[in-house]
């Protein structure tokens, strides 16, 4: 009998260990293994289909002509960097050597104003959508908070809202251009027109999914617990503060997450437009020069618009886990 | 004497529900869900109300909470009248309604802040906060979110919230409705200490017969709606330290408890079928039938 028992609780044990084996393997198919084979998958069709597109500016480029098009782009920004380095060691020499014969000589400082790569542009075009993204954030929570408290102001302010966010940054741009020409008049400005014309395009168009989702999460709130702030006798900043705003923090972060996606999209078709430095506008610059390489780097620059959205709603996400109370809410 | 002469004098009385009606506006006009409500408490006096779903005594408690107001009638707390919610009225809801945003410290700290910001300093609030919390017995979880504790343990954490307030009244929604049975009798033992300590002036609405029997001073038993009132009223002398295991022999709390059950289910059931005419005169003796 004590013989069986014993196979028995050995070969329990050697099952756990084939479960175990059979889990981890499973994980590593689902979270690796998988997502290759798709990416590999579509990368081969892509080349495929690659070869048989013939346009005016040449075969449309498959993956390998991108991956080449990377390095002769990273190699350009290593080579404009070099070229300001230079720039400014002989601007150091010029003003010291001035220096030494007239001790009162003021030292002029030029910037450099060599070409803006493609690196420098993702960086111009990150600072953009961000600063677009907080102008609209700054508006549209405390907006939406009202609307989500009142009834009355929701009635009111709903139907515009609905009628504005479906406009396309495109329609905005044309106004907002105007507007800012005739209102940003400044010597000495502080940010470029353009900057301001597609930063402003992008508050815009990322306004209304926070207000949206904001006035739902803060109407929606648990009756008890309005309750509670009640019979507590809360202040209505407490109340905003204490048991609003974390109550609709989860939804508040739904809104910031579909905003801040529309925001990325709206941003590269507003600098195309504004000729913002920033990846819209060199897109745009390729498809006007329209050399043998062109497709490629607006190919490449396709890849890096994607990966860095992904990127932005990762960031978005890991806020919100950091922020949010309710973890469950904040899920991919 | 002087004190039962204050008793029967309704205008003396500590929290004085005078005539209440409640009416609520539907689509088809007004829905009558109270109607002359009429009950006086006294101080330190352990009240529940009892009666089938749907009576309207979340409604009664809602007016005294000043949550609801009554559309004739009022209610008069120390001879001031109540029309608006307030912490010397405090509430404990049926499902617990603690902020699951903050640990239960911190949920007491809230209502501590609030109710004695200006007559406690910091220290002393961390006292009361924690003399609350222990009085509930989870001082050992005070720093656990709700989402991260049983039941049972937020109720009580919503009970010391309600005591931290210092309350005039507590008033107690189905405290005990979503919890199982042994929690539940478990949370009662604890509540009748608290009450033997304390002396609160509690109005309790409850389901459970023995329940109410076991906790209450009076318990008001409340006809069905629409037009709900006050039914029967029961005086519950039972000898105070109660133990459930010793009254569930005693001839007194079987007298009250089943006075209870036959208001619930022989003079409320009557009227039921009274005002509806569809049922057949000789239905009734077969419905027993079915129950026996």
């Amino acid at each position: 009998m004590s013989s069986t028992t014993a196979n028995i609780s050995h070969l329990t044990s050697t099952e756990q260990i084939m479960k175990m084996f059979k889990n981890i393997f499973n994980k590593i198919t689902n979270s690796m293994l998988l997502p290759m084979v798709g990416i590999l998958i579509f990368l081969s069709l892509w080349s495929i289909a690659a070869q048989s597109i013939h346009t005016s500016l040449g075969e449309f480029p498959g993956p390998n002509a991108v991956v080449k098009q990377f390095s002769s782009l990273y190699d350009e920004h290593v080579a404009e960097q070099k070229k300001a380095e230079a720039f400014y060691m002989r601007l150091d020499k010029r003003n010291a050597a001035k220096l030494e014969k007239n001790p009162n000589y003021v030292a002029k400082v030029r910037a450099y104003t060599g070409k803006e790569t493609f690196f420098d542009q993702i960086i111009t075009s990150l600072v953009t959508v961000i600063s677009g993204f907080l102008v609209a954030a700054i508006i549209a929570i405390p907006l939406g908070i009202w609307m989500g408290l009142s009834k009355k102001l929701n009635s009111a302010f709903n139907p515009i809202v609905q009628i504005f966010k479906p406009v396309s940054p495109l329609a905005w741009l044309p106004l907002v251009t105007m507007v800012v020409s005739a209102l940003y008049v400044s010597d000495d400005p502080l940010v470029s027109k353009s900057f301001l014309t597609s930063m402003i395009t992008v508050s815009l168009c990322s306004l209304w999914p926070m207000v949206i989702n904001t006035s739902i999460g803060v109407s929606s709130i648990d009756s008890d617990l309005l309750n509670v702030s009640k019979v507590l006798r809360l202040p209505t900043h407490t109340h905003i503060q204490k048991i609003v705003i974390p109550a609709s923090i989860p939804m508040i972060f739904t809104g910031m997450r579909l905003s801040f996606s529309v925001a990325w999209m709206v941003l590269i078709a507003a600098e195309m437009l504004a000729q913002n430095p920033g990846l819209g506008k060199f897109v745009w610059d390729e498809f006007q020069n329209g050399s043998s390489d062109s497709l490629a780097r607006i190919m490449a620059a396709v890849v890096v618009i994607g990966f860095i959205g992904f990127l932005l709603d990762r960031g978005m996400l890991q806020l919100q886990r950091k922020v949010s109370w309710d973890k469950s809410s904040a899920t991919v | 004497m002087n004190s039962v002469i204050e008793v029967n004098d309704t205008n003396k009385a500590f929290l004085n529900i005078s005539q209440v009606d409640m009416v609520f506006p539907t689509p088809t006009g007004g829905f009558t869900a109270l109607k002359n409500v009429n009950l006086q408490i006294k101080k330190g006096e352990f009240i529940s109300l009892i009666g089938h779903s749907g009576c309207g005594k979340s409604t009664v408690l809602n007016i005294v909470a000043g949550l609801y107001q009554a559309t004739k009638g009022g209610v008069l707390l120390q001879n001031k009248e109540v029309n608006e919610p307030g912490p010397e009225r405090a509430v404990v809801f049926q499902n617990h309604s603690l902020l699951p945003w903050l640990t239960a410290y911190q949920n007491v700290e809230l209502a501590v802040k609030q109710v004695f910001k200006n007559n406690m300093s910091k220290g002393e609030m961390k006292e009361w906060i924690e003399y609350n919390l222990k009085l509930v017995h989870m001082d050992h979880a005070m720093d656990k979110r709700p989402d991260e504790i049983s039941g049972g343990m937020k109720q009580r954490v919503g009970i010391a919230r309600a005591l931290a307030m210092q309350p005039e009244v507590l008033l107690m929604d189905e405290p005990f409705g979503a919890l199982d049975a042994l929690t539940r009798a478990h949370m009662q033992d604890s509540l009748m200490e608290i009450q033997n300590e304390l002396n609160n002036t509690v109005i309790m609405i409850t389901h459970d017969v023995d329940e109410a029997v076991l906790l209450s001073d009076r318990i008001v038993m409340m006809t069905n709606g629409p037009e709900a009132t006050i039914g029967e009223i029961l005086d519950v002398k039972l000898e105070r330290p109660r133990s459930r295991l010793s009254l569930a022999k005693d001839i007194e709390y079987n007298r009250l408890r089943s006075e209870v059950l036959t208001f619930l289910y022989e003079k409320q059931r009557k009227v039921e079928n009274i005002s509806s005419k569809a049922v057949a005169p000789n239905s009734v003796p077969r419905q027993r039938i079915n129950h026996n």
